[in-house]
């Protein structure tokens, strides 16, 4: 049994390719294969850009908890910014008030395999988990 | 960092070697562009084999990308994928990168050349003027 976690503070563009570099290894640590590592840190990279853009910054938290069995890694993103008034419709492939893909959030309920969100005005939480088994 | 741009005749050629920052990103699509509607240059092939990361972002930088040399009458073709990445982007949704892809740098170049080649092959009826 094993924990470890990190904390990135999102308010630069290099921030973005920080944090998910350290999903990446975080991940690679806890034994997730490539593709695992891949799709976590582009699920990070999502989460922290949205928060980058849509609130202006925020703060990154990635842990992990490995057991014999299994390792769970959990990312969590929060911000400041001016929350999410309809979550499902900010879920739904295509949506965007930015004129981005709005691919960001559905991509990352695919590749992580879940997503929860809670926001209200001037406070947004995304939450996010996944488990591989080894 | 900044993202080399070469010339092979009127092929540009560049490697993205590392995941680059939004404005690298943008900075790089902006020399491509240039280039191409300068008229240097009939289209351009991306090689992103050092990219680990594509995320919906730069996947619509590089549609975006490849739309525009379109536009311009240039042809643009994405290279080098990663495995894992090409993956994640087919797990993000089928929407996501619009381009052209090609297995490295030389396949990608013969294949920009064929698409032109095939266009202009098939350009003198389009460019018959309207009789005024
Ligand atoms: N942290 C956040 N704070 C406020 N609004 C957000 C936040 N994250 C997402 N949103 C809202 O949800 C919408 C959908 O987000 P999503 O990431 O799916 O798409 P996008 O960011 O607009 O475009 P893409 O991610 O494809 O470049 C955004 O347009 C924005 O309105
Ligand atoms: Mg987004």
């Amino acid at each position: 049994m094993c924990d470890r976690q990190v904390e990135k503070t999102i308010r630069l563009q290099e921030d973005i390719i920080g944090a998910r570099q350290a999903g990446r290894d975080l991940a690679r640590a806890a034994g997730f294969g490539t593709v695992d590592q891949t799709r976590i840190a582009t699920a990070i990279s999502e989460l922290v850009r949205n928060a980058l853009l849509h609130a202006g910054g925020g703060l990154c938290r990635i842990a992990v908890e490995t057991t014999e069995a299994s390792a769970t890694l959990q990312v969590t993103v929060s911000d400041d910014g001016p929350g999410i008034p309809d979550i499902a419709l900010a879920m739904q492939p295509g949506h965007s008030t930015t004129r981005g893909l709005g691919l960001g959030l559905s991509a990352v309920r695919s590749l992580m395999g879940g997503l929860s969100i809670e926001s209200r005005p001037g406070r947004t939480t995304v939450v996010t988990s996944m488990t591989r088994r080894r | 960092m900044r993202v080399p741009i070469l010339r092979l005749g009127r092929v540009l050629l560049t490697s993205i070697l590392a995941d680059l920052t939004d404005d690298q990103a943008i900075q790089l699509q902006g020399e491509i562009l240039a280039l191409v509607r300068d008229d240097r240059a009939d289209g351009a092939v991306i090689d992103i084999s050092g990219v680990e990361v594509v995320d919906s972002y730069m996947a619509r930088l590089l549609n975006e990308t490849a739309r525009m040399i379109r536009v311009m009458g240039g042809e643009a073709v994405l290279c080098g994928m990663q495995p894992f990445v090409a993956l994640t982007l087919v797990e993000m949704g089928r929407e996501c990168l619009e381009m052209r892809t090609a297995l490295d740098l030389e396949a990608g170049v013969e294949m920009l050349k064929a698409t032109i080649a095939d266009r202009d092959a098939g350009r003198p009826a389009a460019l018959v003027p309207p009789s005024a």
